[in-house]
């Protein structure tokens, strides 16, 4: 059966999650780029323009455009993490953001963050866009559109069984992406050797 | 055929080459599910098969990045409107970018304007191929940004050979890790010039997923490197498992006897390319 998470997010129930896990979102997930990242930072609390801890964070910048007045997602799959490594440990230390989407993965910095305030880091499959988009039932708001763009505009997405999300960093300190990077510096070693 | 049928057979291939994959690539996807071991892999897999299956149904473009529209026109010296081909194609672009629609990816390297509809100082990119005849043949491949970066161009010391050259895929196939979207499709470019090598290994690209160079030799060494890079680990987007590359296309040219360029670029797993043909003077677009 579908495990099918809902915001507002229960930190509790992110803590329970562990590598290897797949799980889905049912309700608001909002997208995140590097400006995006930089513009929320510099913001004070009370002009914040929605509350960071309750959604889910995607790394994405979509195709969307205006059809009769309202937004519609042409295709909606996630960024690389990794840019957005100088950013993300601050990013959850004061937003309390629990679930971040992304593909690649990301560094230590955040890997030490997770674990330290209970949140998860989770792969889209990257290029999944029109499956996102098929997720996507309304685009419910826009914040700063005009002053970021449209990829790095904060994007408020009202999702129903968007997904799947595999979790790839836990809160417990493991990581897909570290133990696959050591795999797989063994096995070149001995590929080349066996040259 | 006028010029406003090849705009629209344009148009239309634009339309389907970002809203699908190849067939050989889907198969291979399909294959790949059934090898993989673990569930990370597994649900990498299927997630791509069911977007496809979405961009399919739905003629939505698969991937967010669609990429820069990249033409590759074969045309026979006969064929009579070669002169408005280049101003067809830059038409169809423009019309492609609202009507599909297309992300806009044409950006200035000095000040980050966007011109908003994928076209500019060079872009679309257009390889000309003139050859006999009066035939038409446009190959259209939508390139994304997160393979392209991962592209790779090394003058090796010519005193490598084969080994050096094997050694450089591996080496690039390795330090990609996750960030081209694997499983991937990797072309290589060896000997001509610097320019000649990177070019071949993108044309290698068009070379449908599982089909072998047609010389012996290198055909082999396609192989087997196939086998080695499929023994790093890496797996669908870099989550682990046993498929990291789909196929490995090679395409060589003389060099000169002090320069051995070995050219590495990747296509994503959404290997997205449709054909514009002429048939007995009818346009025919192929997925």
């Amino acid at each position: 059966m579908k495990k099918v998470l809902t915001t507002p997010i229960d930190g509790e129930e992110v803590k329970k999650l562990n590598i290897g896990d797949t799980f889905y979102i049912s309700g608001t997930i909002f997208t995140a780029r590097d400006s995006a990242h930089e513009k929320l930072l510099g913001l004070s609390d009370e002009d914040l323009p929605f509350d960071p801890s309750e959604y889910a964070m995607f790394h994405c910048g979509p195709a969307i455009h205006k059809v009769d007045g309202r937004w519609e997602v042409v295709s909606a799959g996630p960024t690389t993490s990794i840019r957005m490594e100088i950013f993300e440990d601050e990013f959850i230390e004061r937003f309390g953001t629990k679930i971040i989407i992304g593909k690649g993965g990301m560094g230590d910095r955040t890997l030490k963050a997770l674990e330290e305030h209970g949140a998860v880091y989770v792969q889209y499959t990257g290029g999944a866009g029109a499956l996102m988009a098929k997720a996507i039932e309304e685009v419910e708001d826009v914040y700063f559109l005009e002053e970021l763009g449209i990829p790095e505009a904060f994007w408020m997405f009202r999702v129903k069984e968007a997904g799947p999300f595999l979790v790839t960093m836990d809160s417990h300190g493991n990581s897909i992406h570290k133990d696959v990077a050591a795999k797989v510096k063994k096995n070149l070693e001995r590929i080349k050797a066996d040259l | 055929m006028n010029q406003g049928d090849l705009e629209d057979g344009l148009v239309e291939a634009i339309r389907k080459a970002v809203t699908r994959v190849t067939s050989e690539t889907e198969d291979a996807l399909r294959d790949a599910v059934d090898k993989e071991g673990s569930e990370g892999p597994k649900v990498q897999l299927n997630a791509i098969l069911e977007n496809i299956g979405v961009g399919k149904g739905e003629c939505a473009p698969i991937c967010q990045d669609t990429g820069t529209i990249t033409f590759f026109v074969e045309v026979g010296t006969d064929f009579p409107h070669i002169k408005i081909l280049k101003e067809s194609i830059h038409n169809a672009v423009k019309r492609a970018s609202k009507e599909v629609p297309l992300r806009p990816n044409a950006v200035h390297p000095i000040d980050h304007t966007n011109t908003g509809d994928n076209t500019g100082r060079f872009i679309p990119p257009i390889h000309w191929n003139v050859v006999e005849g009066d035939g038409l043949k446009i190959t259209v491949m939508p390139k994304g940004g997160g393979s392209e970066n991962m592209s790779k161009l090394v003058m090796m010391t010519p005193g490598k050979g084969l080994k050096g050259v094997k050694e450089i895929v591996i080496d690039q196939v390795a330090a990609m890790e996750g960030k081209p979207c694997p499983p991937t499709v990797v072309g290589v470019g060896i000997g001509g010039g610097a320019d000649v090598a990177l070019e071949l290994a993108k044309k290698a690209l068009l070379r449908p997923v599982g089909t072998r160079h047609p010389e012996e030799k290198i055909a082999v060494i396609e192989e087997e490197l196939l086998d080695k890079v499929n023994q790093l680990g890496i797996g669908p987007m870099g989550v682990g498992g046993k498929t990291t590359v789909l196929d490995i296309k090679i395409e060589y040219a003389h060099r000169h006897p002090a320069s051995f360029p070995v050219a590495v670029v990747p296509q994503c797993w959404a290997n997205r390319q449709a054909v514009l043909e002429l048939k007995d003077g009818k346009l025919e677009v192929k997925g």
